[in-house]
């Protein structure tokens, strides 16, 4: 499902090119599910956003659902991250002037669906998540894990491929964190769509099949 | 393009910064509204001078004067009279000219009576083609026509003040008579011209008489006075004003190079010099106008730009999620179209609905200003702006619509 071949990135650092990513070579399969681990400027921000296509690279192959994503336009990048990926952030990162039903059916949107059957539709995976009652509330009067669950079940509704998840229990509490994992593994169970979740948090990554180590651009194990 | 969410969102913006949305539009609105009230006036101003012409568009008037060189033995200062003869001559000689209207007046001190009653008109002797040089309406019977030109009748076309004048408000005066210095004319015709305030009242003060009557009942010979011309449609004023100065320099032993020999007046150069004045005038409200357009313009590309900087996160999150820059830009031009044109169609409102305001208190009240007549807004100056407007509108987003489109969803979306 994703593979990466020796990826090579690098920043600009005013005269100095700053080598972030030294060569990855990582493969998952569909269905895994998956953590991230790393100390902060381990390179673990860039490999999701690589992995999100919201970043380009500059050297080694990117196979994402057996596509090549190197150099995209803007509109394809666009287009290959409404399709395959579904993100969830730490900072939840809803739309606070839209309703959490809006907030779900939001890249259904970018997929040319009409108003009426995306809403539907949002309810049902609000549903999922335990949170059809809030529809209609806005982001600003729910607790954190329940804009998590909103924002997971946004992040679910185009069917993606792939769900990236930065940081997801970073902001939670503990009873909550575990309440969104739960929602993660339900999803990598029974849906068998890959879930990647970058992290920190030991009792978090334990809780994966597989974790990847990154230090100082390089995968330790 | 027009779908409910990115309205439902442009509102939303809008209805969140209010106060920054009304500043930003009032740019715009001012613009219009300068434009429209600037263009308005200006037109009612034309109106009031174009409709003071009272006379034909293309109307040429010559006279004689003194010759001021010597020619063919002749010295100058010699007075040039006009004959019946010159009459001749010009309509056989310029082709181009259509009314040849030879004109006289009674000259000295003199009154009009009737019975009792007596008062001093301005007297007139006519050719019925005067009626295409100088427009005036019948209030009651005629104009002067070709027979009383041919028998000489003794017949007169009076003003509305001469009426008021020598007859009470119950007479009729058609077919009554008057003495013009001891002579009698039977009254055939009342008239009234179009013109405004001095004209008008003297135009009311005046007594046509049939030109061929003139001469003859007041010693006038064959001579002309002066003449009134208007060209065949479709030739300027200015070639007929031209032949026919040429024609009688020639018939009269003037020297050509002599500018004295004859007066002139020329209507419709003197239009076009108003019409030049007015063209400038409209010109000049484009320009203040459009200025301020523009400066309104720029406020609100200021505005979108802090909107975009302040919904980087939005536009970030937007992105991740699928969003294309087409729909990114796409979003931030129809928001900066929504705040012009709306702005600026309440812009073209006010200015329209001053405009009619001041043309209906001007009817209401029947103001007559010499220079002023009811404003006026042309229907393709408002559609033009309006059109204006939506592609000004656009062009105010393009900036920050690429601002938002070149937003990079990493930065934007990196947790503080």
């Amino acid at each position: 499902m994703v593979v990466l071949q020796n990826i090579h990135k690098y920043y600009e650092v005013g005269a100095n090119k700053l080598h972030v990513l030294k060569g990855l070579d990582m493969t998952i399969e569909q269905g895994e599910l998956v953590s991230i681990m790393g100390s902060s400027g381990s390179g673990k921000s860039t490999l999701l956003n690589i992995l999100g296509i919201l970043d380009d690279y500059d050297s080694g192959t990117y196979l994402l659902n057996n596509t090549p994503m190197k150099q995209l336009s803007q509109t394809k990048a666009a287009y290959y991250r409404n399709q395959f990926i579904g993100f969830v952030f730490q900072s939840f990162n809803l739309l606070s002037f839209k309703n959490a039903m809006e907030n779900v059916a939001l890249p259904l949107y970018y997929q040319k669906v009409p108003r009426k059957q995306r809403n539907k539709i949002a309810l049902e995976y609000l549903d999922r998540v335990g949170l059809k009652e809030w529809a209609e509330h806005s982001p600003n009067e729910m607790s954190g894990g329940q804009r998590q669950r909103v924002a997971i079940a946004r992040a679910l509704i185009s069917k993606p491929k792939v769900i990236l998840a930065d940081e997801p229990t970073g902001a939670l509490d503990t009873k909550t964190s575990e309440e969104v994992m739960e929602i993660f593994k339900e999803v990598n169970r029974e849906e068998g769509i890959t879930v990647i979740i970058v992290t920190h948090e030991n009792d978090v990554a334990k809780q994966t099949q597989r974790i990847i180590k990154l230090k100082d651009g390089n995968i330790i194990s | 393009m027009f779908d409910l969410d990115k309205w439902s969102e442009i509102l939303s913006t809008i209805r969140k910064h209010k106060l920054r949305t009304a500043l930003t539009a009032f740019g715009v609105f001012w613009g219009i509204f300068m434009l429209i009230v600037l263009l308005g006036s200006g037109k009612g101003f034309e109106n009031g001078v174009v409709n003071g012409f009272d006379i034909a568009r293309n109307a040429v008037f010559l006279w004689s004067q003194r010759t001021s060189e010597p020619y063919m033995g002749l010295k100058p200062g010699r007075f040039i009279r006009f004959t019946t003869d010159d009459e001749k001559a010009i309509r056989e000689n310029v082709p181009e000219v259509d009314v040849v209207a030879p004109r006289n007046s009674l000259e000295g001190t003199f009154s009009v009576v009737r019975g009792t009653k007596n008062a001093s008109f301005q007297v007139f002797g006519d050719y019925p083609d005067f009626f295409r040089v100088k427009p005036m309406s019948m209030v009651a019977g005629r104009f002067i026509n070709d027979i009383d030109i041919k028998e000489r009748r003794k017949v007169a076309i009076i003003g509305t003040e001469v009426q008021k004048t020598l007859f009470k408000d119950d007479e009729n005066p058609i077919g009554e008579y008057i003495k013009i210095k001891g002579i009698a004319f039977k009254v055939v015709g009342i008239f009234k011209t179009a013109g405004r305030g001095e004209d008008i009242r003297q135009d009311a003060q005046t007594i046509f008489l049939p030109h061929a009557a003139m001469i003859q009942a007041f010693n006038q010979g064959n001579r002309i006075y002066w003449f009134a011309f208007t060209p065949k449609e479709g030739v300027p004023a200015k070639v007929i004003e031209d032949k026919i100065k040429v024609l009688l320099a020639q018939r009269h032993k003037v020297a050509p190079n002599d500018l004295k020999a004859f007066g002139s007046a020329n209507v419709e150069e003197e239009f076009k010099r108003v019409q030049g004045l007015f063209l400038g005038i409209a010109g000049f409200s484009w320009l203040v106008s459009i200025g301020t357009i523009i400066a309104g313009i720029v406020g609100v590309s200021n505005i979108m730009l802090i909107i975009v900087k302040e919904r980087t996160k939005e536009i970030g999150i937007r992105k991740a999620l699928g969003a294309t820059p087409f729909s990114i830009i796409s979003l931030i031009i129809q928001e900066s179209i929504v705040i012009t044109s709306f702005a600026g169609y309440i812009g073209l409102l006010c200015g329209i609905g001053l405009m009619e305001f001041i043309g209906y208190m001007m009817r209401k009240y029947e103001v007559q200003m010499d220079f002023f007549a009811p404003p006026e807004v042309n229907l393709t100056v408002a559609v033009s702006a309006v059109i204006f407007l939506v592609f000004t509108g656009a062009l105010a987003g393009l900036v920050p619509a690429a601002k938002a489109a070149s937003v990079n969803p990493v930065v934007a979306l990196k947790d503080e």
